[in-house]
């Protein structure tokens, strides 16, 4: 039986991805129209980066005067500092923290705004918010709430008993900075899930519905694994997020410290290079990042992916 | 296994819009009930009100003699089959057909045995280790029925199942829907704007319009006396021909033709007429004559339609095949076979057409 399969309807409601091929007439004209986003990256992206992969193989003076070639030194080196190792650690804690609260909010909050008929609006806009907030206001937004003497965290958190002094104890310093990073990340997660719950055919639900099957064991067994795309790209973007845009919030909030306790590799970066003016060791460490970022993406690529549902 | 009753039944949105107005249908055990109408009519929402999808704003529904009105979607006992399937597109076949019956905590033998059973009798058994986008339309239609029958419902409620698939396939699977209906025994609503699907399934027919019922019947009652100038250009192809006449006396006027009326006239002064393409034929010698002028011809195969002018109306015929048609034909139809309805409200006057219908109702009975 069966009729011809390209007469098929799309029955997840999503239509295929018909591209849309455009014939230039003139050959150079493409090019034309790629080449300022090509300068762009060119002058600011590559050229750096291929600085950087450059002078993490060479030792140079402080004010540019001499460099020497000394290979594989700085990498050497950085796997033999116990501060690196530890900021290595440390950097995992804080990804996985932030990536996991920040997509746990996220898709919280878009679940309850999927529930929302007129109201929706409204919650969107305001959860949208703090991706607008610079990231040294958000870092400074959250540095006053948990300031130890002035904020107002502090003060309803010794009601309850606990003693909140970021500046001198580590952890808390790094859940400040946990907090204040995840919170600008949700609003993005949020914006992505909504759209991918908005996408889920309503008929599904009520199939699902006269099915027996109430609404929160929909949402585990329909919703979630049809938003797993979103959910597996979302993954990829917070990781990246974490590894390499934290900068400014912990620059504003704790500085890395207290006793380096926040320093994240991203953050040594810039203290042993624009700092320390340790210009080799700074790069190799850059290097050694988006080694380490490419290694996780392309892991989730090659084993996440598959459990992906497209 | 239950009847469906519908009483009173009205969907009021925000605003006071009345998409379902005051809508009663009795559904006995079994009986396989067709809701018909032009999109907008309000018979998917009636529908979904029977399912638990919609709120009811007024009125009361009731499967197997229980009033549902309050009770969520998953406890009316009902099974639905979605234009779109609906299929979870992340699970197979398999778990498609077996989810209800999980959710419901049906031991696991019996949902092998069921989703087997079920899978047997749609000819599905080979594809249940897939998933639904490696289907065909016809394969996906057939699960999403599968998974309305394998949970065993007191009632199957169909949403314009077939209108995504192609018009061979639409034949082949509408055979299939009734066969499997009668064979389960299952009481069932059927939604479609298509009056073929609706004339074919149907145990009875629901006409409805702008959320009102024009007309309940069996699909002959519908068509031969159907109850409105609505239901008689809605129910069969081509559509039953109305034309203005005006009755005086004893005399039907339609255009130029005088048509004497036998007996007492059903009414007086301005009517619409409504006679159905194959009630007419040529005029033998002495008969009285429609005039027609021939505007065109549709040759249709096993029936050719042959499109004209009476007086200033349009009147379409069906004509054997056989015959040459020339600029003009002379028409006549039997007197009881002449549709009356009011000119002002389109509502039928009189039964007109007792003969035929007598006649449908002792053919159903006997089918």
């Amino acid at each position: 039986m069966a009729g011809p399969p390209f007469l098929c309807p799309d029955q997840s409601g999503r239509g295929s991805m018909d591209t849309k091929k455009t014939t230039f007439n003139n050959r150079l004209l493409p090019y034309l129209l790629l080449a300022p986003q090509l300068f762009i990256t060119l002058v600011f992206f590559i050229w750096p980066a291929a600085q950087a992969v450059k002078s993490s193989f060479e030792r140079e003076d402080p004010f540019g005067l001499s460099t020497a070639f000394v290979g594989l030194l700085h990498y050497q080196r950085l796997f033999e500092d116990p501060n690196y190792l530890d900021a290595l650690s440390r950097t995992a804690v804080f990804a996985v923290s932030v990536t996991a609260l920040s997509m746990l909010l996220g898709l919280a909050f878009a679940a309850s705004v999927d529930r929302l008929v007129r109201s929706g609006k409204v919650y969107t806009t305001l959860l949208v918010w703090p991706y607008a907030v610079a990231p040294v206001v958000a870092g400074v937004l959250w540095w006053f709430l948990f300031n130890s003497s002035t904020g107002l965290m502090p003060f309803f958190l010794e009601k309850i008993g606990i003693d909140w002094d970021h500046d001198l104890n580590g952890t808390q310093a790094m859940i400040l900075i946990i907090i204040a990073a995840a919170w600008k990340q949700v609003s993005y997660n949020f914006l992505f899930f909504l759209a991918g719950l908005q996408s889920v055919p309503q008929s599904l639900m009520e199939a699902a519905a006269i099915d027996g099957s109430g609404p929160v064991k929909r949402f585990f067994n329909i919703s979630l694994p049809l938003l797993s795309p979103t959910t597996f790209f979302l993954f990829i973007i917070n990781v990246n997020y974490t590894m390499f845009d934290t900068f400014p919030i912990v620059d504003a909030t704790t500085v890395g410290g207290p006793a380096q306790a926040t320093t994240t590799l991203v953050y040594k970066v810039y203290q042993d290079g624009y700092l320390g003016l340790n210009l080799g060791s700074s790069s190799a460490q850059s290097v050694l990042l988006m080694l380490i970022v490419m290694v996780l993406t392309f892991v989730q690529f090659r084993y996440v992916e598959r459990r992906v549902q497209y | 296994m239950a009847g469906i009753k519908i009483a009173g039944v009205s969907k009021i949105y925000a605003g006071g819009v009345k998409a379902v107005n005051s809508v009663s249908i009795d559904i006995a055990d079994g009986e396989f009930i067709v809701l018909v109408g032009p999109s907008g009519c309000g018979k998917s929402t009636l529908l979904r009100m029977v399912a638990g999808l919609e709120a009811i704003s007024e009125g009361e529904v009731s499967i197997g003699g229980k009033v549902v009105n309050r009770m969520e979607p998953a406890e009316r006992d009902i099974a639905m089959v979605f234009q779109n399937y609906a299929l979870y597109p992340h699970m197979t076949v398999y778990q498609n057909l077996a989810y209800g019956l999980k959710n419901r905590g049906t031991p696991k033998a019996e949902i092998d045995a069921r989703v087997a059973e079920a899978a047997r009798m749609l000819e599905i058994t080979q594809y249940l280790e897939r998933k639904p986008r490696a289907l065909s339309g016809g394969q996906r239609q057939r699960v999403a029925m599968g998974r309305a029958i394998v949970r065993k419902p007191a009632a199957f409620l169909f949403d314009e199942p077939l209108s995504n698939l192609d018009a061979k396939l639409r034949v082949s699977m509408r055979g299939e829907i009734k066969r499997l209906q009668r064979r389960l025994g299952t009481t069932s609503i059927y939604v479609t704007h298509d009056q073929l699907e609706a004339m074919t399934l149907a145990d009875r027919l629901v006409v409805l319009n702008g959320g009102r019922i024009e007309q309940i019947g069996s699909p002959l009652e519908v068509y031969h006396a159907p109850a409105s100038t609505f239901v008689a250009s809605f129910i069969g192809s081509p559509a039953m021909n109305l034309v203005a006449g005006e009755i005086h006396g004893n005399r039907l006027a339609i255009g130029p033709a005088l048509i004497d009326l036998a007996g007492a006239p059903p009414a007086s002064g301005a009517v619409t007429v409504g006679l159905r393409a194959e009630d007419l034929r040529l005029a033998h010698e002495g008969e009285t004559v429609l005039p027609m002028t021939v505007d065109y011809v549709e040759e249709l195969g096993a029936q050719r339609l042959v499109h004209g002018l009476v007086g200033d109306q349009m009147l379409t015929a069906s004509m054997p095949t056989d015959m040459v048609i020339g600029e003009s034909l002379s028409l006549t139809i039997d007197q009881d076979r002449l549709h009356f309805f009011s000119a002002s409200d389109g509502k039928r006057i009189g039964s007109g057409t007792n003969v035929a219908t007598d006649k449908t109702t002792a053919a159903v009975e006997t089918a």
